[in-house]
C-alpha cells in the first residue's frame, strides 16, 4: 500500500501552507513579542491572554466563528470584498490566516520569553555604545534570542500542519486548495478506507517525530536562555 | 495489528461506564438528529425505558462498533454501513429496516434567490454550491447524480465546497458562504413552523432513493429496551413522526 497522487497533493499542500504561515507569523509575530517582553503598558495582560486563547479554545469554536467572521456577513469579510478580494472561506489564504490565529501562541511566546530573558543590560549596553533601535534589534536581540526564534519555527510549522478542525470548519475539502493531509485523513477513515488512512497516518506521525527529536536534541545541545517553551 | 488494539482502547475509554439503571445506547446518523429526539420524547412518553442518544456520522459509528463501542441500536444514513455490519455477524438477523428515505433539497439564504433557486442553479448564477462530501455522505452522492442530470456536473463542479457531512454543508449555506447548497429537506423542516431561507425541492426522480437503515446490535441481542424502541419504529405513530420530518417512509407516509 503507498500513498496515490491525491494523498501526495494533500502531503504538498500542507508543507506549502505551514511553509506560508510559518514565515507570515515569524515576521507578525517578532515585533508583538518584542513589544510584550519590554513593554510596562497596563494592556500587557490583556493582549497576552488573547494571543494565548487559541492555546485553550477548541478548533470548533476558532472554526465556527472564523467562517462567521469571514463570511459575506461578517466583518473580515466585509473587509476582503471592500478590497475586491472575495470571501476568504474555502480558499487557500482562508486557511492562511486561520492557521495563523491558531499558531500565534506557538510563535509568539518562545520568542517573547527569549527576549525577556536576555533581559535590559545587553540592549542597553547596545544603546550606549550608540546602535540605534534597528540595530541593537539585529546584532543584539536576534542573535541572543535565535534559540527562542528556532523554536518559534518549528512549533509554529508543526502546529499547522497538526491543524484539523479549524480546516475542516473553514476550508470545504476543495483538492490543492483547501483539503490538507489531516482532512485527508479524516475523509479515508469515514470512508472505510482504512488501509490508505494507515499510511498517511503512519507518515504524520514519523514527520511529528522527527520534528519534536530535532527540537529536543537542539535545545539538549544547546542549553541557552529561553529555550524552553510553555514555563 | 497493534494499532486497532489500541485504537479500540482509546475507543472504549471514551464512553463513561455507569452503573446505574442503563439507558438504551442508540447511534444516530447527524440528519437525523431533530427527528430522533422527537421519537424518543414519544416513546419516553409510553415506556418506562431511557434512551442515551449519540449523534455523529455513520462512517465513525461504523468505526466505533467495530471497535467494540457499547451502541444497541445503529441507525445509519445510508445502507452500505449496516449491510457491511451484517456481513461482519455484529448484526442481530433480522433486524435490519429501512427507517427512513431522505429528501433532497436545494436551499439559500439569500432573499433574493426566492422562488428561482432552480433558475439560478441551473444558469450558474451563484459564487459557491455546497455539497456534502459524497465519498462520505448518502446526500453527497445522491447531489452529484442529481447534478449529472441536469447536465450541470462539469459546468459546476469548480465552484464545489464540501461539507464532511450533510450537517456542515448546512452550516455553509446558513453563515452566507455559500448562495446555494443540497442539503436534506429534515434539516429544514426540523423547525416546523418558520423555515429559514428558501429550498427548491429535487424531484426524487433525479436521483437513488437515500434509504436510511436501522440494525440492532449484536451485543444488544437480549436488551429488552432496545427491542421494543425498534418495534416502535416500525409502529404507524413512529413513522408519522418520520414522514413530518420530510422522509419518506415505507409505510407510505409522505411529506
Amino acid at each position: 500500500m503507498s500513498l496515490s497522487d491525491a494523498d501526495i497533493a494533500t502531503i504538498l499542500l500542507t508543507l506549502r501552507l505551514a511553509t506560508t504561515v510559518t514565515i507570515l507569523l515569524l515576521i507578525m509575530a517578532t515585533p508583538l513579542a518584542w513589544w510584550l517582553a519590554r513593554t510596562q503598558s497596563w494592556f500587557k495582560g490583556p493582549i497576552s491572554a488573547i494571543v494565548a486563547l487559541p492555546l485553550v479554545l477548541p478548533p470548533t469554536v476558532l472554526g465556527f466563528y472564523l467562517l462567521l467572521a469571514m463570511g459575506p456577513n461578517g466583518a473580515i469579510g466585509q473587509f476582503t470584498q471592500a478590497l475586491g478580494l472575495g470571501t476568504l472561506p474555502f480558499t487557500f489564504w482562508g486557511l492562511v490566516v486561520a492557521s495563523m490565529v491558531y499558531s500565534l501562541p506557538f510563535v509568539v511566546q518562545p520568542i517573547q520569553n527569549a527576549i525577556e530573558a536576555i533581559g535590559n543590560r545587553p540592549i542597553e549596553a547596545a544603546a550606549t555604545l550608540g546602535a540605534g533601535p534597528i540595530d541593537r534589534f539585529f546584532t543584539v536581540v536576534l542573535p541572543l534570542a535565535k534559540p527562542g526564534f528556532m523554536t518559534a519555527t518549528i512549533l509554529g510549522f508543526a502546529h499547522t500542519v497538526g491543524e484539523f478542525g479549524i480546516v475542516l470548519m473553514i476550508g470545504g475539502s476543495i483538492p490543492s486548495e483547501t483539503r490538507v493531509v489531516s482532512v485527508q485523513i479524516y475523509d479515508h477513515v469515514e470512508a472505510l478506507e482504512y488501509a490508505q488512512a494507515h499510511v498517511l497516518s503512519g507518515v504524520m506521525i514519523g514527520f511529528s517525530f522527527l520534528v519534536l527529536l530535532a527540537l529536543y536534541t537542539f535545545q539538549r545541545k544547546r542549553k541557552a536562555v529561553g529555550m524552553t517553551y510553555g514555563r | 495489528m497493534k494499532i486497532k488494539k489500541w485504537l479500540g482502547f482509546i475507543l472504549l475509554s471514551a464512553f463513561p461506564l455507569s452503573l446505574e439503571a442503563k439507558p438504551i445506547q442508540v447511534a444516530v446518523a447527524a440528519n437525523f438528529s431533530k427527528t430522533m429526539q422527537s421519537l424518543v420524547t414519544e416513546f419516553e412518553k409510553n415506556y418506562d425505558y431511557q434512551i442515551a442518544l449519540s449523534f455523529g456520522s455513520s462512517g465513525k459509528f461504523y468505526a466505533q462498533i467495530k471497535q467494540g463501542a457499547p451502541y444497541e441500536l445503529f441507525f445509519s444514513a445510508d445502507q452500505a454501513k449496516p449491510e457491511v455490519l451484517q456481513q461482519e455477524g455484529l448484526v442481530v438477523a433480522g433486524s435490519r429496516f429501512t427507517y427512513a428515505i431522505g429528501r433532497l433539497v436545494v436551499w439559500t439564504v439569500r432573499p433574493d434567490f426566492a422562488n428561482k433557486i432552480e433558475i439560478k442553479l441551473k444558469d450558474g448564477v451563484f459564487n459557491k454550491l455546497a455539497i456534502a462530501n459524497p465519498k462520505l455522505a448518502p446526500y453527497g452522492a445522491a447531489t452529484l447524480q442529481v447534478l449529472s442530470h441536469l447536465g450541470l456536473f462539469d459546468d459546476t463542479q469548480a465552484r464545489w465546497v464540501r461539507g464532511e457531512n450533510i450537517a456542515q454543508t448546512y452550516q455553509f449555506v446558513h453563515s452566507g458562504n455559500a448562495d446555494l447548497g443540497f442539503v436534506a429537506l429534515s434539516q429544514l423542516l426540523g423547525r416546523k413552523n418558520m423555515i429559514e431561507g428558501f429550498y427548491w425541492l429535487v424531484p426524487d426522480n433525479m436521483h437513488q432513493p437515500i434509504k436510511q437503515d436501522v440494525v440492532l446490535l449484536k451485543r444488544a441481542a437480549q436488551s429488552q429496551g432496545a427491542i421494543t424502541f425498534l418495534d416502535f419504529i416500525h409502529t404507524e405513530k413512529a413513522q408519522t413522526i418520520i414522514a413530518e420530518y420530510g422522509y419518506i417512509t415505507l409505510n407510505g407516509g409522505q411529506e
